[in-house]
C-alpha cells in the first residue's frame, strides 16, 4: 500500500485542528497541575493530621492508579452525581489532578531542598506563619522546581491522546471519523501520531535548553 | 455480580499482568543495549541511541498502539492485538529503562575504571566484570518505578479494544450501566496490583541490596 499524500493534505487541517484542541488540554490541565499541586504539597505539610493524612491518601491513590479510568470516572459518574462536564472539561480536570500529584513531590522537594537556616531566620525575625511561606519558602523552592515542573508539561502533553478514549475532539477522536466516512485508516492513524510526535520531540528539544539554562544559573 | 462478570474480570487482569510483565520484559531487552550506545566512545553509536531514546520517548503508548493495531494492517501486517500491545508497551518503557540504564552506568565513579584499566582490562572487561555489576544494583529502585508505571499505562491500550481489565469493565459497564461501582471497582483493582507489585519490587531490592 502507498502513503496517499493528497488524501493526507486533504485531512490536514481538520488534523490540525485536533491538535490545537490537544494543546489547549495540555496548557490548562498543565495549569490546574501547577497550582493543585502546590495546593497538595502544603497540605501534606500541615501540622493538622486530618488534613495531611487523608491529603496524602488521595495523592498516593491518584499517582498509583491509571490516568484512563480516572478519565472514564470523572466523565462517566459525576454526571451521575449531578455534575456534568463537557469532555474537555472532563480531560482538563483528569490531567490537571493526575499530574497535580507529580507536580506536588517536586515542590515538597523544592521545600525540603531550602535551608534550615532560612526558617530559622524567618522565626527569629517573628514573621507571621503566612509571611514565612509566601516571603520566604516559596520564593525559594519554586525556582529550584522548574526543571522538573517543566519536563511534567512534556509527560502530560503525551498523556493527551487518552482522551480519545472519552471523545475530546483531539487528533485521534478527528482521525477515527474521517475513518468512518472514507474506511481508509492508514494515512489518518499515521498523521495523527506524527502530529503529537513532532509536537512532543519540540518540547522536549525545549525542555533541554531549560535544563541546561537552569543548570548555568544554579552553577553561577 | 455473576459468575460470567467475575470471569471477565479475572480474565481481565491476567491480561493486563501479562502486558505489564511482557512490555516491561520487552523494555529490558531493549534498555540494555541503548543505555550501553549512549554511553559509547563511538560518535555514531551515540547518535543511534539517543535517536532511540528521543523517538520512542516521544511516541506515547498509545500513539504506538494506535498504529500497530489501526494502521499497520493496511501494509499487510495483522498482529495479534495483546502482541501490539505489548510491543508498544515495551517500545516506549525500552526508551525509558534505556536512560535507567544509562545514568547507573554514568553514576559509576570513575575510578572503578581507572583501576580496571591499571589492572590491564580491555574496555569492555571492565564494563562487564567491573562498571555492569555495580550499575545493575543501582538501577533496580528505578526498574521498579517502571514496573509500576508499567502496570498503569496498560489501562490505556483497552483504547485499541485489548481486553485487558479496562476493557472488560467497560464492558460490564455496557451492561448494566452502573458505571460507578465499575470504575471505582477498576480504580481499586488496579491500586491493590500496584501494591502487589510494588512489594515485589521491594522484596527483589532487598535482596539485592548492598550488604
Amino acid at each position: 500500500m502507498k502513503f496517499d499524500w493528497n488524501y493526507a493534505l486533504d485531512i490536514l487541517p481538520q488534523l490540525l485542528d485536533g491538535l490545537l484542541t490537544a494543546l489547549i488540554a495540555t496548557v490548562v490541565g498543565y495549569a490546574v497541575a501547577l497550582v493543585l499541586g502546590l495546593v497538595f504539597a502544603l497540605a501534606r505539610r500541615s501540622h493538622q493530621k486530618w488534613v495531611s493524612v487523608p491529603v496524602g491518601f488521595v495523592v498516593e491513590f491518584i499517582r498509583g492508579t491509571p490516568l484512563l479510568i480516572q478519565l472514564f470516572f470523572l466523565f462517566f459518574v459525576l454526571p451521575q452525581l449531578g455534575l456534568a462536564l463537557s469532555p474537555l472539561a472532563a480531560g482538563i480536570v483528569g490531567l490537571g489532578l493526575h499530574y497535580a500529584t507529580y507536580t506536588s513531590e517536586v515542590y515538597r522537594a523544592g521545600i525540603e531542598g531550602v535551608p534550615p537556616g532560612q526558617w530559622d531566620a524567618a522565626i527569629a525575625l517573628h514573621l507571621p506563619r503566612r509571611r514565612v511561606w509566601t516571603s520566604v519558602i516559596l520564593p525559594q523552592a519554586v525556582p529550584r522546581s522548574i526543571p522538573a515542573l517543566t519536563n511534567y508539561s512534556i509527560a502530560l502533553f503525551k498523556d493527551v491522546p487518552q482522551l480519545v478514549a472519552i471523545t475530546v475532539a483531539e487528533p485521534f477522536t478527528v482521525g477515527r471519523g474521517i475513518i468512518a466516512e472514507t474506511f481508509r485508516p492508514f494515512e489518518p492513524i499515521t498523521m495523527a501520531g506524527l502530529l503529537y510526535l513532532a509536537v512532543a520531540l519540540v518540547l522536549s528539544y525545549i525542555g533541554r535548553i531549560v535544563e541546561r539554562r537552569y543548570k548555568g544559573m544554579a552553577t553561577a | 455480580m455473576s459468575s460470567a462478570q467475575l470471569g471477565l474480570l479475572l480474565y481481565g487482569a491476567w491480561k493486563t499482568i501479562l502486558l505489564t510483565l511482557g512490555g516491561m520484559a520487552l523494555a529490558l531487552v531493549i534498555a540494555f543495549p541503548v543505555g550501553l550506545a549512549r554511553v559509547s566512545h563511538n560518535k555514531f553509536v551515540r547518535a543511534i541511541g539517543f535517536t532511540y531514546v528521543e523517538l520512542f520517548r516521544g511516541a506515547a503508548v498509545l500513539v504506538l498502539a494506535f498504529w500497530f493495531v489501526y494502521a499497520l494492517p493496511s501494509l499487510g501486517w495483522q498482529l495479534d492485538p495483546t502482541f501490539a500491545g505489548i510491543l508498544a508497551l515495551g517500545l516506549n518503557m525500552g526508551a525509558y529503562s534505556g536512560e535507567v540504564v544509562r545514568g547507573a552506568i554514568q553514576a559509576v565513579p570513575p575510578g572503578q575504571i581507572e583501576a580496571a584499566t591499571a589492572l590491564n582490562f580491555k574496555p569492555s572487561q571492565g564494563m562487564r566484570r567491573v562498571v555492569l555489576p555495580q550499575a545493575v544494583r543501582a538501577m533496580i529502585p528505578s526498574f521498579g518505578n517502571n514496573v509500576i508505571e508499567q502496570l498503569k499505562a496498560t489501562a490505556v491500550v483497552a483504547v485499541v479494544s485489548i481486553p485487558e481489565l479496562t476493557f472488560n469493565g467497560q464492558l460490564i459497564w455496557s451492561g448494566n450501566g452502573r458505571a460507578a461501582a465499575v470504575f471505582g471497582g477498576l480504580l481499586i483493582g488496579y491500586g491493590l496490583m500496584a501494591l502487589i507489585f510494588m512489594t515485589g519490587v521491594k522484596l527483589l531490592e532487598r535482596r539485592v541490596a548492598w550488604t
